[in-house]
């Protein structure tokens, strides 16, 4: 079953950008796309660790700041030619706030 | 036996009731009230009424004798101002207390006006009824209007006055037209629409007063202090349902007035339809639900069982010459995809948004011939799997059209410059091509277009390729990224020649084949854009890469290294002592001398960025800009304060340098360095630009580099005063600014423009200080610090939330 927290307003968030949330296992990046959609992924690239939420979003894929490998905000894949995936976890906007599965906390706590 | 019904507003929905009880053969003596002095008319034809399209006459619904043929008691002007539900009775404004078997409200909805001071001034009005469009056709060339509101009732509004010749000007709050209903390409193409009438638009605006005299209103004010004239202010911000009666009569109210699925209140024998109505949680502000509502009513009237069900809904803008629509859903949801159109020579543009195999939602602009087969693809949510790689090409191109790469020159105008050199427009290419010319060298011959610098090549060709045909094949050259066909030289000339002045102007008229652009292209744009329109273009912080964005290097184990300016790499005791606290406070580990002449902090932590700047600034240091692509540092040796060679002050002129040209952007980073005499100690000429003082003056060379590729300048011109130095430094980085491809070094774009050329352009005097004049125009924008900036917004480096104590049980 879903149970959904309130993290923050969605203009916390720049319209194609990302912000962090804290966890007790490391960050989660919140991305919002230039349609206000948000995604919920580790900050970390499967390259070499990139932090994700500093990348360039476009469409619904964020490029990452290091090495320019392009990942899906959706599936969390690597696209293209590189080999890849990063975890994703449930994200939601209702009206105008974000909000995360607190499954994902658990999720991460057995991760 | 036969029921009293008395009607409660004679809009569009009663209206539709009405017709539909009266068809079904209902038993009921009908007495309507209607505020309004009149009937029932087509309200959404009040725009064509405005514009002069239509008369009023032409767009009444019912007649009187309508009415009168059916057997309605029509009490018109007259208001119901209250309801006995206990004694099933109304109120009339004059007292008449009239009992009723069953009631139904039909009120409508109040447009809302903002609250600013002034909102009471006579001339302030919304856009409801035939009154306000008749304030509205009273104006005519001579008058001046502004209308609150970029939707679809403001728009319809300034275009019908600006069709009647008054001066309209559009304030949006939002930064793009229509933003409930459209994206922002379409945003952007409506726009152009909307100015080519004519018509002044200001989004990102925000009223701060409406200002009076004698009790009339005279201007409205902005927040940004702009103060815009008018005789006539409108109101267009949005509707809220008229539910003040209902409530007083105890109905269950919300947004609207609650009804079930058959359309009645929380009293049996009490029902409502329109825009009063809540239902399931929507209110209603267009006409189709609105008629699905009155056909249940008279179902319920008549004791069938009827039920209303909510529908996808689309919208259409009834303003000549824009052909929009948008339909569905377009915000908000996982696993969507988009598929985008553009054909830049139509003025087309159409989105689609796919969830799995369905079509969610859809804008678009400038063809909607195939909007019902794509709203009924919505609607019906149709698989459209099989059809998915030509989907959005519409029903009849089932085959598949490819987007034509030519088709945004196709579409440029005769008079549009192609060659900013020499002045060559299309239109003299295309003779030229008539005249004979068939191939790059002949145009270079007979028109010199791209015969200076070379960089509107690739858009001579494709002129040449649009007007030959298969004639002419264009040499293959690479395109900035993959969302485009077009060079970086092409996309510049574009955004000068066509003056786009925003990202999504630059998407559409040169055909982007994404929605937002990517990683490669985006930085590119930006630059271009905020080079080329300081003033109307704003920078994109999302757009640019993250050490630009925080002003920052990050470093592998997440931390910044922060370098403060130091002016040609003079500092002082206090400034020293101010660096060094500030390293003993935030604990930063490593301090280095950097090759700059100036101290870098390596190792602060993210969180600290905001504070340790601001300690800085306080100090009176600002951002050394040390990872920008724009100017870094200017190097200087002692020059003639302190050494027995110096010929000139090198280091009063650094600091002059540095002063002068910090914080502006340049294609790639640049450094300088000025020596006060040739034995070179500031190392001058491995500089992007560099000053070799002597005694007759000073010797300007630019293009050298100490990279992966070391190179040494080459002397552009020698100036006999300290003032022609900085005039000349800054014209020679204003035309690298304004002409290099993004990420090319002055040495690169040396190499494709020519050292010549670029000193022809700086000799003429008249352009060196046209050079100069758009620069200072551009770093009145830019020359600033971010630290101060970012210090403003320090909440934005903490974490946006800390789940890290919530218990994960
Ligand atoms: C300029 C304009 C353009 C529009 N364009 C479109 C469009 O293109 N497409 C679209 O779908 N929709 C459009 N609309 C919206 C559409 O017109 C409305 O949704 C529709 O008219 C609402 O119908 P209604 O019957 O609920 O209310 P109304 O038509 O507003 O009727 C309500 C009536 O009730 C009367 N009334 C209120 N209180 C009382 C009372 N106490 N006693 C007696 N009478 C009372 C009012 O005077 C009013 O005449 C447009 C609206 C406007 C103003
Ligand atoms: C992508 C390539 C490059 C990267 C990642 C890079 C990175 C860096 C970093 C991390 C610093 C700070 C180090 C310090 O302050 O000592 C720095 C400063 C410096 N780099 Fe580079 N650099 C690059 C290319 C170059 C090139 C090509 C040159 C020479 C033309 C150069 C010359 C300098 C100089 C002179 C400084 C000191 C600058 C200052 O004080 O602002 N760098 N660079
Ligand atoms: S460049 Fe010339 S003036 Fe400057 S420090 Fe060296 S010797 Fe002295
Ligand atoms: S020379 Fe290489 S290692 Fe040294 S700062 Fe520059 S990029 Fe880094
Ligand atoms: S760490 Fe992300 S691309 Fe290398």
């Amino acid at each position: 079953m879903s149970d959904w927290i309130d993290i923050a307003a969605l203009d916390a968030v720049p319209a194609r950008g990302a912000r962090l949330v804290k966890t007790a296992h490391g960050c989660v990046a919140i991305f919002r796309n230039a349609m206000d959609e948000v995604f919920a992924l580790d900050n970390a690239c499967p390259h070499k660790n990139g932090p994700l939420a500093e990348g360039i979003v476009h469409g619904n894929a964020v490029t990452c700041p290091l090495h320019n490998w392009v990942i899906s905000l959706e599936t969390g894949m690597v696209q293209g030619p590189d080999e890849g995936q990063v975890t994703t976890y449930p994200a939601r906007v209702e009206d105008g706030r974000i909000k995360l599965d607190v499954a994902f906390l658990k999720q991460r706590a057995v991760a | 036996m036969t029921q009293k019904l008395i009607i409660i507003g004679a809009g569009m929905a009663t209206g539709r009731a009405l017709e539909q009880l009266l068809k079904a053969g209902g038993d009921y003596d009908v007495t309507l009230f209607n505020a309004e002095p009149r009937g029932n008319y087509d309200r959404i034809m009040l725009s064509p009424v405005l514009s002069g399209d239509k008369t009023y006459e032409e767009i009444v619904i019912h007649t009187a004798d309508w009415y009168e043929e059916n057997g309605v008691t029509c009490r018109f002007g007259e208001k119901i101002t209250s309801i006995d539900r206990a004694a099933k009775t109304v109120t009339a404004d004059n007292g008449d207390v009239l009992s009723y078997d069953k009631l139904l409200f039909g009120t409508g909805s109040n447009p809302f006006i903002i609250p600013l001071p002034g909102h009471d001034l006579e001339g302030v009005i919304a856009y409801r009824d035939l009154e306000d469009t008749e304030r509205m056709m009273g104006l005519g060339p001579d008058n001046k209007c502004v209308v609150i509101g970029g939707g679809l009732l403001g728009l319809e509004a300034a275009a019908g006055m600006a069709a009647r010749g008054v001066d309209v000007t559009v304030i949006h709050i939002m930064g793009h037209l229509m933003e409930r209903q459209l994206d922002e390409a379409a945003g952007y193409l409506l726009r152009k629409a909307l100015v080519d009438k004519g018509i002044t638009v200001k989004c990102s605006a925000n009223s701060k007063e409406i200002l009076g005299e004698n009790g009339k209103v005279k201007a409205l004010l902005l927040d940004d202090g702009t103060e815009l004239p008018c005789d006539l202010l409108v109101m267009a911000v949005g509707i809220r349902p008229n539910v003040q009666l209902a409530q007083d009569a105890g109905l269950a109210v919300g947004k609207g007035i609650h009804v079930d699925d058959q359309m009645r209140t929380s009293d049996d024998d009490v029902l409502a339809v329109g825009e009063c109505v809540e239902h399931d949680g929507a209110i209603f502000g267009l006409v189709a639900p609105l008629y699905d509502q009155a056909k249940v009513v008279a179902k319920t009237l008549m004791g069938e069982d009827a039920q209303f069900v909510q529908k996808e809904l689309s919208t259409k803008l009834k303003v000549t010459g824009c052909d929009l629509f948008s339909a569905g859903d377009f915000a908000e949801g996982e696993d969507r995809e988009d598929i985008v159109f553009r054909d830049p020579a139509r003025g087309v543009y159409r989105r689609l948004v796919l969830q799995g195999n369905h079509v969610i939602g859809a804008v678009m602009y400038g063809d909607t011939a195939d909007s019902n087969w794509f709203f009924g693809l919505i609607r019906d949510k149709t698989d459209i799997a099989d059809m998915r790689d030509t989907l959005i090409f519409g029903p009849a191109y089932q085959g598949g059209a490819p987007s034509d790469p030519l088709s945004a020159v196709a579409a440029l105008p005769r008079d549009a410059e192609i060659c900013g050199c020499n002045g060559i427009c299309k239109g003299e290419i295309e003779d030229a091509i008539a005249a004979g010319a068939d191939d790059l060298a002949a145009i270079k011959a007979t028109t010199k277009a791209s015969a200076s610098c070379g960089t509107c090549t690739g858009l001579v060709e494709q002129v040449l390729a649009v007007t030959l045909g298969d004639d002419f094949v264009i040499p293959a050259a690479a395109s900035v990224c993959g969302c485009t066909d077009m060079t970086h030289e092409d996309v510049r000339r574009m955004i000068k020649s066509q003056k786009l002045t925003s990202m999504q102007a630059v998407f559409q008229e040169c055909g982007w084949k994404t929605s937002c652009g990517c990683h490669v292209c985006r930085p590119a744009l930006n630059f271009y854009l905020l080079a080329d329109w300081p003033l109307e273009y704003q920078d994109d912080p999302q757009s640019r890469f993250i050490n630009e964005r925080k002003h920052a290097n990050i470093q592998k184990d997440g931390t910044f290294s922060v370098v403060p300016r130091m002016w040609g790499g003079i500092t002082t005791p206090s400034e020293l002592r101010a660096i060094a606290d500030a390293a003993d406070k935030y604990m930063v580990p490593t301090v280095k001398v950097t090759g700059g002449q100036r101290i870098d902090l390596l190792g602060v932590k993210g969180e600290d960025l905001p504070a340790i700047w601001k300690d800085l600034n306080d100090a009176g240091m600002v951002s050394g800009y040390a990872y920008s692509k724009g100017l870094r540092t200017v190097k200087t040796c002692v020059g003639t304060d302190h050494c027995r060679f110096g010929t000139q002050d090198s280091t009063g002129l650094g600091i002059k340098l540095e002063k002068t040209l910090h914080g502006a952007w340049t294609p790639h980073k640049l450094k300088l360095g000025v020596s006060g005499c040739p034995r070179n100690c500031a190392e001058s000429t491995c500089k992007d630009i560099g000053v070799i003082c002597v005694d007759s003056g000073y010797q300007i060379s630019i293009g050298g580099a100490a990279g992966m590729d070391v190179k040494e300048t080459e002397l552009l011109l020698q100036v006999p005063t300290e003032e022609d130095a900085i005039f000349v430094i800054k014209a020679v980085t204003q035309l690298y600014r304004e002409n290099a491809k993004y990420l090319d070094r002055i040495y690169k774009w040396m190499a494709k423009v020519g050292l010549d050329w670029i000193t022809e352009q700086i000799e003429d005097l008249e352009n060196r200080a046209d050079l100069v004049d758009r620069f200072e125009i551009s770093q009145t924008v830019y020359r600033h610090d971010p630290w101060a900036e970012h210090v403003k917004k320090a909440d934005t480096y903490q974490p946006l939330a800390n789940l890290a104590l919530e218990a994960a049980e």
